[in-house]
């Protein structure tokens, strides 16, 4: 440890300002953060401050999604051999899926930290720790099949386009994981729909009744809502995207942000109670098959947990006043279903419902923020 | 009176060190100071030259745009030098002590048979002026206005702050005279006391509306205690005053003395003994760090942790502080601090394993454990902060310097002290104090 920090306090004159290798300044200072909280102290205001700092915040994240990665990766193994027919053990499930989701972590984790050190080098700022959690998300809401260029390529733009163009971490409009799924499903919607890419090597494969491979909300549009129990969705032994088909490993994740208090509640619940209010209405019209699915059953299905969990609750594209968070999170619950249930080319609504409340929280907070001005003035007029 | 508003939200912060009810022996020290950086907004002219001799109540400036306000000399002896900083900026007065304690006699007075003009010059002379604050934006209160009201706090919930009740013990009588005083000043006095402790002083007072507060950190502050008996609207004008320097007031009228001796708290992990020492305003904490203080880098604090200044090992006791806190400096490489799961971590967050151990009393440096960053966490601040504000919007509106957004959200009720606690649980370790007071300091070069 002292020989670490020996180690870089060598190399600190060479990366500072008029080094020889100045360039290397933002990567040298990433890494020198990374090992050890910086020895700087408070200068002007408070002289204490809590221990807490966005590396921490972000961190926490990250560990909350640990339960969902994990058994998304179980699952991907565990959907390949049920498809295939074989019957293996445990481990050789867990092997299957490692194989198959960690190329896709390293590959996202890879260029998106490599156009973030570039950004944060060309503005001489610090590297921002968001991405520490948007490099985790991404993998998680992408098919287990998808080819890993086309993970780059959305990463790249998410970073980019998503948020550096903004001016990185805290500025962005809308959720970057999410935007790099949108970004796959438009661009490329053979490979992000459809009943063959949710399980891992069934597009390479011939001759299988077509809804093997379909998700349980393809299956629902097709009125087959019944291959797939309530109970199995919860659990998440369903095909779908990596991380998102296990409502209780979800669940244990919100509990982990919610207990740190890194992640809103109000958010959280918000987006269910919409859900299930949406929901209950379309059962009450039951016009179509997706309309008949049980509204419980709605939630655990798709995106809908993940999104609320962890894509809903980025604090920088949500909501920022309280009062609008509920109206926030329950807005995206009724347009997810909505969307889902009306959408004829993909039936999932969870991801579109984000981004178009991404787009509307800076209005909910104006409207928030004006009621409470009006009613401070109201306060001086009723004084005087 | 019976009724007690209750704080809900804030913050009291475990610190180590309080200060234990008992005084320490000390004695004075030989140099003293009057720090012209403690009061916002003045430009000090400074009247005596280098070498003169000086008295308790002297004066020493004054400031250019109101001359009437002038600042005296806390101790007797002579003008050692005048210490400025950028730009020729004053920044300390600094007197030699002559250990006479020779002083401006002002001449015993009762204050119920003055009218308010002649109370106003007393203590424009005597320069006990500058005691009396003025809300909106903590300046010195101006002579040629009648306030709405005064407000005091009774109580200091600060971080280790002192216990008024303690503080004003044997002063009973001054703090009752001062108190009469005031009343001359403006049409109504209002006294914020707590609920948990019961102080036989307050109660007594006469023509003196109470309140009673109960809860955390900032119940203390006056200007939460403001906000929750009668907001400040545009316009309007409170005057803000601390116990102390009601004594000080109180003494001025019963003895003809301005009597600058402050009872203080001596706190935090850093110091060996905390408790309470007899001192005076202005004097050098010499004497204080030689009553023991732990070895290593230290931070020696004029005033509390959360809104206090860093004056280093011999520095000068603030004008408004009675309190001085050591902790430690932590300028320090902390390896993989970030990522252990830090049982001995204060954050309010329960990102720390240390919600675990709830009693447990922290020894907080002055690191600041991480890098600022943008705003990235909502809903963080207004958790700390009692007032039916909404203070990132507020923080925002200063930040792009947006006069109509800033009145409207609310800058004249919050001083730096009231949004101290939210800049302590930032995350993304934003200078909030400072940006507040840039806004305050903008909206009095626009609109006066």
């Amino acid at each position: 440890m002292k020989a670490l920090r020996k180690l870089l306090d060598n190399i600190k004159p060479h990366v500072s300002k008029g080094g020889r290798f100045e360039m290397l300044h933002s990567t040298y200072d990433a890494f020198e953060t990374l090992l050890f909280v910086p020895d700087k102290t408070n200068q002007n205001g408070v002289h204490v401050r809590d221990a807490i700092d966005m590396k921490r915040t972000m961190i926490m994240v990250v560990l909350a999604l640990v339960p969902a990665l994990l058994f998304g990766i179980w699952n991907a193994g565990y959907q390949h051999f049920l498809v295939t027919g074989q019957e293996v053990g445990f481990w050789e499930q867990v092997l299957h899926g490692a194989l198959k989701v960690v190329p896709i972590i390293v590959v996202s984790y890879g260029t998106g930290l490599a156009l973030e050190f570039a950004f944060a080098q060309m503005r001489g700022h610090e590297v921002n720790e968001g991405f520490l959690v948007s490099g985790m998300l991404i993998p998680l809401i992408l098919p287990v099949d998808i080819p890993l260029w086309m993970v780059v390529v959305a990463t790249a733009f998410a970073v980019v386009i998503g948020k550096e163009v903004f001016g990185g971490t805290g500025m962005n409009i809308w959720n970057p994981a999410l935007l790099a799924r949108a970004f796959l499903f438009f661009a490329y919607p053979a490979d992000m729909s459809g009943d063959l890419v949710w399980i891992s090597g069934l597009s390479a494969m011939e001759g299988l009744d077509a809804t093997t491979g379909a998700t349980a909300l393809a299956a629902a549009v097709q009125g087959n809502i019944d291959h797939f129990s309530l109970w199995d969705s919860f659990l998440g032994i369903i095909p779908g995207s990596i991380g998102e088909t296990s409502t209780l490993a979800i669940l244990i994740g919100a509990v982990m942000l919610i207990y740190t208090g890194v992640g809103s509640w109000k958010v959280m619940v918000s987006v269910f109670a919409g859900g299930y209010f949406m929901g209950l209405i379309f059962n009450l019209v039951g016009l179509n098959s997706l309309m008949q699915v049980d509204a419980l059953h709605h939630l655990t299905l798709g995106g809908f947990a993940f999104g609320a969990v962890f894509m809903a609750t980025d604090p920088v594209s949500a909501s920022r006043t309280e009062a609008g968070k509920w109206i926030y999170g329950f807005l995206i619950g009724v347009f997810a279903i909505l969307i889902r249930v009306f959408n004829p080319a993909f039936p999932e609504g969870m991801m579109l419902a984000i981004l178009l409340m991404n787009t509307f929280a800076p209005l909910i907070d104006h409207f928030v923020v004006d009621a409470h001005i009006k009613r401070r003035l109201n306060r001086a007029v009723v004084k005087a | 009176m019976s009724e007690v508003i209750k704080i809900k939200k804030g913050l009291d912060i475990p610190l180590a060190g309080k200060a234990e009810t008992v005084f320490g022996q000390t004695q004075l020290p030989g140099l003293f100071a009057v720090k012209p950086i403690d009061f916002h907004g003045i430009t000090p002219k400074v009247v005596v030259k280098e070498g003169e001799a000086v008295k308790i109540g002297s004066v020493l400036f004054y400031d250019k745009y109101h001359p009437e306000v002038k600042f005296v000399s806390p101790v007797s002896g002579k003008l050692k030098s005048v210490n400025r900083g950028e730009r020729r900026r004053i920044l300390e007065v600094i007197i030699e002590n002559d250990g006479k304690d020779e002083f401006v006699d002002f001449g015993v007075a009762d204050p119920q048979a003055m009218d308010r003009d002649s109370i106003v010059n007393r203590l424009l002379e005597s320069g006990a002026w500058p005691y009396l604050r003025q809300r909106p934006y903590d300046v010195i209160a101006n002579p040629q206005e009648t306030p709405k009201a005064i407000f005091i706090s009774g109580f200091d919930s600060a971080p280790l702050a002192p216990d008024m009740d303690f503080v004003l013990t044997g002063q009973e009588a001054a703090f009752k005279t001062g108190m009469e005083v005031l009343k001359k000043l403006a049409p109504e006095v209002h006294l914020g006391i707590s609920n948990d402790a019961a102080s036989k002083l307050y109660n007594s007072l006469q023509g003196v509306h109470l309140h009673k507060f109960s809860g955390p950190h900032p119940a203390g502050n006056v200007g939460i205690q403001i906000h929750h008996v009668s907001p400040i609207n545009k316009g309007e004008r409170v005057w803000v005053i601390q116990p102390q320097e009601i004594v000080s007031i109180g003494l001025l009228f019963s003895q003809g003395k301005h009597d600058f001796s402050r009872v203080i708290a001596v706190t935090g992990s850093e110091v060996l003994k905390p408790g309470y020492l007899r001192y005076r305003l202005g004097a050098s904490v010499s004497e204080i760090v030689a009553s023991g203080v732990n070895a290593g880098s230290l931070r020696f604090i004029s005033g509390n942790v959360l809104t206090g200044d860093d004056v280093g090992s011999d520095g000068y006791l603030g004008f408004y502080h009675s309190q001085v806190t050591v902790i430690p400096e932590g300028d320090e490489y902390e390896f993989l601090g970030w990522a252990l799961p830090g049982f001995g971590k204060f954050s309010v967050s329960r990102t720390y394993f240390s919600w675990m151990n709830k009693n447990k009393q922290y020894k907080l440096n002055a690191n600041m454990h991480g890098g600022e960053r943008a705003i990235v966490m909502s809903g963080q601040l207004e958790k700390v902060l009692p007032m039916d504000l909404l203070p990132e919007f507020l923080i925002k509106a200063i930040l792009v310097d947006d006069i109509d957004k800033m009145e409207q959200l609310g800058i004249y009720e919050i001083v730096e002290e009231d949004i101290a606690l939210c800049e302590f649980v930032d995350t993304s370790k934003m200078e909030l104090q400072s940006i507040l007071r840039k806004g305050i300091d903008l909206m009095m070069k626009e609109l006066g």
